[in-house]
């Protein structure tokens, strides 16, 4: 009997439980889309976000030290090195993942056949590595330093084989230097010399413009720093701080057990930076807190942005099924004042009126949720070019949505209903 | 002990007095017919007995049980068990078949028997007529389902609001045929009408006018049958008066 009242008005009022679908479907289209463009958005701002450079530097910890004792920028000349072997344990912390880029550099005086001494720095470029964990990171300053405008040439590629003997010069010096693209510039080191070719002129708009950049062997050779670097950049997905943040990253000692545990397992450039100094020997690894801030803060205003276009769009479909069911409840204001009248206790009609809907929602919440994941690749496609991958974890928050706006939307309709008196609607109170 | 028995009802809306100081009683197995004009304080009177409202004061008293202290709750489970409905708009949901309306009264009852409801068809000459949508019906038939419905749970009382009022005589008499032999049966009837050849029909008509009970007329002619004079039209043989009649008067007194 049940199913034969339930199949009735789902036919008879087809047209209003359409509706109900559709805007069910709507609400939930919108939620399945922005949730996994949220879900996704992690992997794809990463590849935005390179473009910010380096939000972390690690150097050794006495150059740390003298930098904060007499503010001195750079730790040429400290006598204290990191060790090259050590990089690739930056890619074994607990917040790996979350580690986007990194190139380490050592920074040497070199002089010229002129005489002039010049800082050549060396680094990674697009430098492969094979990591402990067995995964593969192309990691240097290519993508780290990748507003630098290459002003003639090209970008030095470890991997391509254009990098040796290979220099990238700054604008500045090139200028001064009066060198360009294909010449040769034949630098002294204290401890070795070498004919640098001039692959690329590089504007970095600083005083990178007055250095040399060359590949990290060929500049550790210069000044005998084999396996040496005094510095190393590191380019880390991190959440914006807190007060928790704040107190750790001045003393994690000062936590409790339980906060340094929260604050342990959570990207907060300070915990990244603590970690990243449990695994690279005698080193501080601090914040470069712009450009930490604010790549937390974009992550956290495109995922607010995205909730809250899902909690509006839920909103919106609440109202909407609220308009509607409200409508068919007086529609049937006879037909439910008759059951009442004939015995039905108000759980009973609840239940029914509820199954209905509910019926109508699991519709349009699956039409919804396919709808939705199409709108999720025209955004990936349009925004970030590329597809928007599929969460699992998107269907069941999807769900919940829908059966929460289902009932949100409903308890107008069945608080009428409750309160709907059988005598008012068979036949007038008086 | 009377099976229904009113004690000083009053229903009040704010100035109005709906019912006032209403006493009456049914016995058990009675055919009763409570008649007045519009506005007498008829539906309302319904309502109470029917366990859809409660009065603003006195006691409603159902088989000894104060209905007018229970809870909503309790009202509708009482109007389950002891009450059949019939309503003059039939109120037959209309997208389930004659058979499936009345095991609707089944179901919220206890369990639904289509055997049972196609038996209470048949008691209403209808057993042919049981898959058919109320719209394939005719006006009658309506009503006809709309009473076995009413009786399919057995109650002990049916409570008939304008049964006829929206039937044709032929109709009409089916339907109060239909009354004649549930009473035969031992069923318990109250008919409110405001048509006084149908209440006449009835054992005892109570007429109500402004909230109160101004006259009960014992029918001695009682044969739970509508009269006919020689031309086939309906007549009172008791002093029972049509709204129409009871407006003239009330407008000549008015006058006077």
């Amino acid at each position: 009997m049940f199913f034969r009242m339930i199949k009735g008005t789902l036919l008879r009022q087809w047209k209003k439980m359409i509706m109900i679908a559709f805007t069910i479907a709507l609400g939930a289209s919108l939620a399945a889309a922005m949730l996994s463009v949220m879900f996704d958005v992690g992997d794809k701002v990463n590849q935005e976000l390179k473009t910010y450079g380096a939000n972390i530097t690690v150097v050794p910890k006495s150059a740390s030290v003298l930098n904060e004792l007499y503010e001195v920028e750079g730790e040429e000349g400290t006598g204290a090195y990191l060790r090259e072997d050590e990089l690739g344990k930056i890619k074994t912390i607990f917040w790996a993942f979350n580690i986007v880029d990194y190139a380490p550099f050592v920074t040497v005086s070199g002089t010229i056949d002129d005489g002039s001494e010049i800082t050549v720095v060396g680094s990674w470029f697009n430098h492969h590595m094979e990591l402990p964990t067995g995964e593969q990171l192309d990691a240097g300053i290519a993508s780290l330093r990748s507003w630098w405008e290459i002003e003639s040439g090209e970008w030095l590629n470890e991997q391509s084989g254009n990098a040796e003997n290979s220099a990238m010069l700054g604008t500045a010096l090139a200028k001064k230097l009066n060198l360009s693209v294909g010449d040769t510039i034949h630098i002294k080191g204290s401890d070795g010399e070498q004919n640098f070719r001039i692959a690329g002129i590089f504007d970095a708009s600083g005083e990178e413009d007055d250095q040399i950049f060359a590949p990290l062997n060929a500049v550790q050779a210069l000044a005998n720093l084999d396996g040496c670097i005094d510095s190393i950049e590191v380019s880390a997905l991190t959440t914006p701080d807190n007060e928790l943040a704040e107190r750790a990253a001045k003393d994690p000692k000062s936590l409790t057990v339980s906060q340094y545990e929260i604050w342990y397992c959570t990207a907060y450039a300070s915990s990244i930076c603590y970690q990243i100094q449990e695994v690279i020997t005698d080193s501080v690894a601090s914040p470069v807190r712009q450009v930490a801030d604010s790549e937390g803060a974009i992550m956290e205003k495109t995922q607010l942005l995205m909730i809250l276009i899902t909690i509006l769009s839920m909103v919106g479909a609440a109202l909407g099924i609220c308009n509607l069911v409200t409508a068919s409840v007086m529609e049937r204001s006879s037909e439910i004042g008759l059951m009442k009248a004939i015995g039905a206790q108000n759980g009973a009609i609840s239940g029914l009126v509820l199954t209905e809907i509910f019926i109508t929602a699991i519709f349009g919440g699956i039409i919804g949720f396919f709808a939705g994941f199409g709108f999720a690749q025209i955004i990936g496609h349009t925004v970030f070019g590329s597809a928007i991958s599929m969460k699992p974890v998107v269907i069941p928050i999807v769900a919940i949505l829908v059966i929460l706006v289902t009932l949100a939307g409903s308890i107008p309709a069945i608080r009428m209903l409750l309160r709907l008196r059988p005598a008012e609607v068979l036949h007038g109170g008086h | 002990m009377s099976l229904l028995e009113l004690k000083n009802i009053y229903k009040i809306y704010g100035e109005l007095h709906a019912l006032d100081n209403v006493n009456m009683k049914v016995e058990k197995g009675e055919w009763v017919s409570i008649m007045g004009p519009s506005g007498s304080g008829k539906s309302t009177m319904m309502n109470i007995i029917g366990c859809m409202d409660k009065p603003s004061k006195g006691e409603v008293l159902l088989d000894g049980v104060d209905i007018a202290k229970e809870s909503a709750k309790n009202l509708t489970t009482i109007r389950r068990d002891k009450i059949g409905l019939i309503f003059q708009q039939f109120h037959l949901v209309n997208y389930l078949t004659a058979v499936e309306n009345v095991m609707l009264a089944q179901y919220y009852h206890s369990l639904p028997d289509e055997k049972e409801a196609l038996e209470a068809l048949d008691r209403v000459g209808l057993a042919d007529r049981a898959k058919h949508l109320p719209s394939q019906l005719s006006g009658g038939e309506q009503q006809r389902v709309c009473v076995a419905r009413a009786l399919i749970n057995y109650p002990e009382i049916i409570l008939a609001d304008e049964p006829t009022g929206n039937l044709d005589e032929a109709n009409e008499e089916i339907v109060v045929d239909l009354f004649h032999k549930l009473h035969n049966e031992g069923t318990t009837l109250i008919v409110v009408t405001h048509d006084p050849e149908v209440a006449e029909v009835a054992q005892r008509t109570v007429v109500l006018r402004n909230g109160r009970v101004v006259k009960e007329v014992q029918n001695k002619n009682f044969t739970g049958k509508i009269h006919f004079d020689e031309e086939g039209t309906h007549v009172t043989k008791n002093d029972l008066k049509s709204e129409e009649e009871i407006q003239a008067e009330e407008h000549a007194n008015e006058n006077k």
